[in-house]
């Protein structure tokens, strides 16, 4: 409540700032904040990525296991995506299982890997039917400094590019390197001030009524969006974002995550 | 699940036999429900969709209370018999992101400001789905919200779009859904502002684009249809009571 109240008193500033064509922290309106990857971080996981974000901080861990197949797709690889907004990262966020939040989160960044096709789920397939490989991705979140959709986007697939199969460890054969083929980018815009700004900080995203997320493949094709909150977008403002989105997503990708 | 078909559109005809930017027969029924403030019956389709909205009401427990407007409540759920293998009755994470976005969809065209303290709740039952239940839904919502009187800015109205043999059309069917290329479920007001958008598959910039102004043409049929059963309902209600019949350009019509 704190936070919103806060929230209130900054909108009038943060708004004039806009309307001067400047952002509290400097940026220019499609500019992100720093980002920092560091993968292999957790020694236990079969991949691992701790990702900043500005202020946000997020470790995306990646296990895999033999398991069955769903019974719709028997000869395909299953990826299950959950997202922890632990109490830690906020004042804000309470323990307890997954809510809306997080599963929403969860869910897009899911849809970016899963509709891309950036991991070759036909190669995950041992037994038609009986045996696959299941990729858990846990992304977690330990700091929240807004744009948290992104920032677990890009660790989740900075961690899966850092990915080993444990095949050894279930007598399953050698270790190899998870079969990853492209890399989608989630980038996400607010309206505010009749302005469409990317990365929203936490403060720019706590007063803006819209957020809304656009993921890009390599290709610049793309392969999810969701818009969340109450605020309406026009047709105009969906496709500038679109056009912003892809140019930001090839920018991160070439500078962080190609190889 | 069914088997992928060979082709999706032969001689620009789909499986149904719609061309490329057609939608699927759409029947509404106005107050279905007795106890429900409005309700609306929707056949979209084989989606078959019943909403009930309850409210203004007493929103609790009252720490949930916003003093300054009402909390819109949306719930999407899927009876457990709606689809092929029988889902799990309550919750999963699917219902609860579309609840969310369903929310989403209408906090901007209900006039909240009115009614401080107060949840408006809309309810969504999936009796029978068959691919575009979250927009078939939103389509009963936005009925069912005006079946109630709940001041309204427009009506939202939603379709999906989507692409089959490197097509874009409107509204998927089942087996579209599930072996299409991607699915673009969106819902806006009658002035073309978006109030629901997501996306899922795989797209060029421009087949969005496409996409996106096919949208536009599919949720104004919509629109039409919405407006035309509010008008059949209320204009003859209205007549009966000896009251004024209610101007044909009000009913659903301001968005600004």
């Amino acid at each position: 409540m704190s936070d919103d109240v806060m929230a209130e008193i900054h909108r009038d500033y943060l708004f004039n700032l806009i309307l001067k064509g400047e952002r509290d922290d400097g940026r220019a309106f499609d500019e992100f904040r720093d980002i920092t990857i560091e993968t292999g971080v957790a020694g236990m996981a079969e991949g691992s990525a701790l990702v900043t974000l500005g202020d946000t901080q997020i470790l995306v861990g990646i296990k895999i296991q033999p398991g069955e197949p769903f019974p719709d797709t028997p000869d395909v690889g299953v990826i299950i995506t959950n997202t922890e907004l632990i109490p830690m990262a906020s004042p804000d966020y309470e323990a307890g299982p997954p809510r809306e939040t997080a599963i929403e989160i969860a869910r897009v960044v899911d849809r970016g890997i899963r509709e891309s096709k950036a991991i070759d789920l036909e190669k995950l397939c041992m037994v038609k039917g009986e045996k696959v490989w299941i990729i858990f991705i846990d992304i977690h979140v330990l700091n929240n400094g807004g744009n948290i959709i992104d920032a677990a986007s890009i660790g989740s697939i900075a961690a899966l590019l850092s990915t080993t199969l444990p095949a050894e460890r279930y007598g399953l054969g050698e270790d190899s390197p998870l079969p990853v083929r492209d890399i989608p980018v989630a980038v996400t815009a607010i309206e505010f001030g009749g302005e469409l700004l990317l990365d929203p900080s936490l403060e720019e995203g706590k007063l803006a009524g819209t957020v809304y997320t656009v993921i890009t493949n390599s290709d610049g094709s793309i392969s999810g969006m969701q818009k969340s909150g109450a605020e309406p977008l026009t047709i105009d403002q969906v496709m500038r974002v679109v056009e912003m989105a892809g140019t930001a997503a090839a920018k991160i990708r070439e500078k962080f995550l190609e190889v | 699940m069914s088997e992928k078909p060979e082709h999706f559109i032969v001689d620009g005809k789909r499986l149904d036999g719609r061309s490329v930017d057609e939608l699927r027969p759409i029947k509404i029924e106005l107050s279905p429900l007795d106890r429900a403030d409005g309700s609306c019956y929707l056949e979209w389709g084989r989606n078959k969709i019943m909403a009930a909205v309850y409210g203004p009401r007493e929103l609790h427990p009252r720490h949930r209370q916003n003093m300054t407007k009402a909390v819109v409540q949306y719930r999407y759920n899927m009876a457990a018999f709606s689809v092929d293998d029988r889902i799990r009755p309550g919750h999963s994470r699917r219902s609860i992101e579309i609840s969310k976005v369903g929310r989403d969809a209408f906090e901007y065209v209900v006039f909240t400001k009115f009614f401080p303290k107060t949840a408006v709740d809309i309810f969504i039952e999936v009796l029978q789905a068959d691919a575009g239940t979250r927009t078939a839904g939103i389509n009963a919502a936005s009925l069912a919200l005006a079946d109630a009187g709940i001041p309204m800015r427009g009506l939202v109205s939603a379709c999906a779009v989507g692409k089959v043999d490197g097509e874009i059309v409107l509204d998927l069917m089942k087996e579209e859904d599930n072996f299409g290329e991607a699915d673009v479920p969106i819902a806006m007001t009658a002035g073309g502002k978006i109030t629901h958008l997501q996306m899922d598959g795989n797209l060029t910039k421009e087949e969005f684009y496409e996409a996106l102004k096919l949208a536009k043409i599919g949720c104004d049929k919509v629109y039409k249809l919405q407006r035309q059963a509010l008008i059949e309902k209320y204009n003859g209600e209205y007549a009966e009571n000896g009251e004024d019949a209610m101007p044909q350009a009000r009913i659903g019509d301001a968005d600004e």
